[in-house]
């Protein structure tokens, strides 16, 4: 029998690395693209946790576990569209092009982490949980009012799924045609409320019917899976379909954020049978199996992806620390005469 | 002789209110986000799952609005609800409720009946929280009728002010700070009611008045500056609504100079009111008018040091009750 949770759920490589829909396996360079992008994505969020205990970055929400959910999703894009990630998905925002220095100077506190680089698509990580779905309605709509065919991509966990703001975006989006790609990480917790106690629904992509959108369900862990339904999505989007609803089955095998503790809350029995359908393992277990992978290639793009992190990090380091009166610089894009005025008072007190 | 000092933390103190309140009365139910198992993003309602149940202790789905529109419910249908929202910051997403609702029921019903909701919640900067995380927004429920608004500095008052909280029959907005929690000292038995502002220091040459963390931070600069010869009355208000300024005024009155000192943002800020109003029964006294010191008007950064730097310190506060009264700082 299947479990509830795995019902409908679209697996093209299942926990073993085995492959139970060779219809649907994409080329080998695809593959090489998508299995190259959980692993920095891993590697990041490794090293970021790091980073946080010599107090090199402050509090930061890990993703592990789910770099197929974010990486599979955000390649599923191009530059031209729009990405909406949360502060879980620090491993979309850096597959889909933001780079890691100014990652690591976000999460380190830092306002040189705050502006996009020009003419990147990416909004900053949204804490409040949920007001990104409505932002991306109005992302997706200016698209298609500027004669342009770009969609507008936004994430939530399914504890966010539970505010007012997803519900109306989905409606909203659906009633417009809005050109979204809705994805819903069902990792399974919210800090330290399961899912099942934030919504009686099972099957959460079932909501999109209410709303009358699409609505699919994907192995989360699966990064072949979450691409293949996800280019899909897009590409209805893209074509004037409307948007659609992608719940990525996954698990939030860490913790919150780096200051929480799970064994407040969970044993992690769960985590530890979540942790045998790791996506990274899984994929490159079918990768070599087919002899498209080995020790050798793995060790390059190791060495790769460190000199990656570690210039990025250095590059983050080179930034100046901030000063006191710098906070009223960008409340307008003119300051007030009051706000001229508390600057000036600001330097007066601190000197900077 | 043993003497048992700074036993209790603002946070514990709270915690035994709302479980005197449980006990005393079972009209009394807890909801909000991570309120259960988790023991609230603070601690504050740690262990009251275990001992009272799922039926008085509820997690719900996060959804500010659903929580506080189906406390309002609860409320009118007979219960006595205490939400906790997780930061002040998200009031926001509930403000149909708590503004629209839960503050005119009483009027529009004509009196026939009330909302006797408790919406615990925390605000303020100190734990680099950033910008949607970190406000002090009470100015929002002074400008709304029909809230009641708490806002305790000490351990004692946390306690006995939300007691009071739950004993009232109208909705009372109560603001923690998250700076605060891990305060400790002596419970005491008892404490004014709300509506009775408080001296915390006596002094004859300035009047400070504050609220909340900002407390702490006027008698550290309070005691700075009895090093230069500089006395502060200090006053601590403890509820915004009911007001009193009776000892404000008695103040000024032997002062001549009122350093108003608050946390939240200057513009339209609770400190406006206070200079208002102070400005109105104190006037003939004053040798200066009312002096402001607040939150800087801008969002809260979340680099510690820019953050700190938004929010009056005891050295700026120090230096401002100096220039009130003319002297160099
Ligand atoms: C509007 C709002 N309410 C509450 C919170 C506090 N909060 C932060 S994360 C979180 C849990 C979110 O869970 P979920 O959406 O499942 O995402 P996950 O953290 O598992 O990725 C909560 C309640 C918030 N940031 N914003």
């Amino acid at each position: 029998m299947t479990e509830p949770q795995e019902q409908d759920m679209l697996t093209i490589i299942d926990a073993s690395g085995g492959c139970v829909r060779p219809d649907l396996v994409p080329d080998e360079e695809t593959l090489a693209r998508l299995y190259r992008a959980m692993r920095r994505a891993r590697h990041f969020d490794e090293r970021a946790v790091v980073l946080h205990r010599q107090g090199r970055m402050g509090v930061y929400p890990p993703f592990g576990g789910m770099e197929a959910s974010q990486a599979g999703t955000a390649l599923a894009l191009t530059h031209d569209d729009w990405l909406l990630p949360t502060y879980r998905d620090t491993g979309a925002a850096l597959t889909y092009g933001l780079p890691i220095s100014q990652i690591v100077l976000y999460w380190r506190t830092s306002p040189h982490g705050w502006a996009m680089p020009e003419g990147l698509k990416v909004l900053p990580f949204y804490i409040p949980i949920a007001t990104q779905y409505p932002h991306a309605v109005g992302c997706a709509l200016a698209e298609r009012m500027q004669g342009r065919r770009n969609v507008a991509m936004a994430y939530i966990g399914d504890g966010g799924s539970s505010e007012g703001d997803f519900h109306e975006a989905l409606n909203f989006a659906g009633a417009l045609d809005a050109p979204c790609v809705f994805v819903l990480q069902n990792n399974g917790w919210a800090i330290s409320v399961p899912t099942t106690a934030q919504t009686r629904a099972v099957n959460l992509s079932r909501r999109a019917e209410g709303y009358g959108i699409p609505g699919v369900r994907v192995d989360g862990n699966d990064i072949v899976a979450v691409h293949h339904v996800t280019r899909e999505a897009v590409e209805r989007a893209r074509a004037g379909g409307g948007p659609t609803l992608i719940e990525t089955v996954t698990y939030r095998v860490k913790p919150h954020t780096v200051s929480d503790d799970p064994g407040r809350y969970r044993t992690e029995d769960l985590t530890r049978e979540w942790l045998e359908k790791d996506p990274v393992t899984r994929l490159r277990t079918y990768l070599t199996t087919r002899g498209l992978w080995d020790d050798a290639r793995e060790d390059a793009l190791t060495r790769d992806i460190t000199q990656e992190f570690e210039a990025a990090v250095e590059e983050a380091d080179r930034f100046s620390e901030p000063t006191p009166s710098e906070i009223v610089d960008h409340v307008f894009a003119t300051p007030t005469p009051q706000l001229t005025e508390q600057r000036a008072q600001l330097l007066e007190e601190y000197g900077a | 002789m043993t003497t048992a000092v700074d036993t209790t933390t603002y946070r514990d103190a709270l915690r035994e209110a709302l479980r005197e309140g449980l006990r005393r009365d079972p009209h009394v139910v807890i909801l909000g986000e991570e309120v259960g198992r988790y023991g609230g993003a603070y601690g504050v309602t740690s262990g009251l799952l275990d001992e009272f149940g799922e039926d008085r202790v509820l997690d719900t789905p996060i959804s500010e609005a659903g929580i506080v529109g189906a406390a309002v419910g609860a409320a009118l249908a007979g219960l006595r609800p205490v939400v906790e929202l997780m930061y002040v910051d998200f009031a926001a997403l509930a403000m149909d409720q708590i503004v629209n609702q839960a503050a005119k029921a009483r009027s529009m019903f004509g009196g026939q009946t009330g909302v006797p909701l408790v919406l615990r919640t925390q605000g303020g900067t100190g734990r680099s929280a950033g910008a949607q995380h970190s406000q002090s927004l009470e100015a929002w429920f002074l400008h709304t009728p029909g809230l009641r608004l708490y806002v305790p500095a000490t351990v004692t008052d946390a306690h006995h002010l939300l007691l009071a909280a739950l004993r009232e029959p109208d909705p009372v907005v109560f603001v923690e700070h998250k700076a605060l929690y891990t305060t400790r000292s002596d419970l005491g038995a008892h404490a004014p009611p709300p509506g009775v502002s408080v001296r915390r220091r006596e002094g004859r040459d300035v009047t400070v008045v504050t609220y909340s963390r900002m407390l702490h931070r006027c008698l550290d600069a309070a005691q700075a500056l009895a090093a230069r010869g500089v006395e502060a009355d200090v006053i601590d208000l403890r509820t915004l609504c009911p007001l009193d300024l009776e000892p404000v005024v008695a103040s000024a009155r032997r002062t001549g100079r009122v350093l108003i000192v608050t946390e939240d943002t200057l513009t339209g800020g609770v400190s406006a009111e206070l200079a208002a109003r102070v400005t109105e029964l104190a006037f003939d006294w004053l040798e200066e008018p009312p002096m402001r010191l607040a939150g800087e008007d801008v969002p809260i950064p979340v680099a510690p040091a820019l953050e700190e730097a938004s929010v009056p310190t005891p050295l700026r506060i120090e230096r401002a009750a100096l220039r009130l009264l003319g002297r160099r700082a």
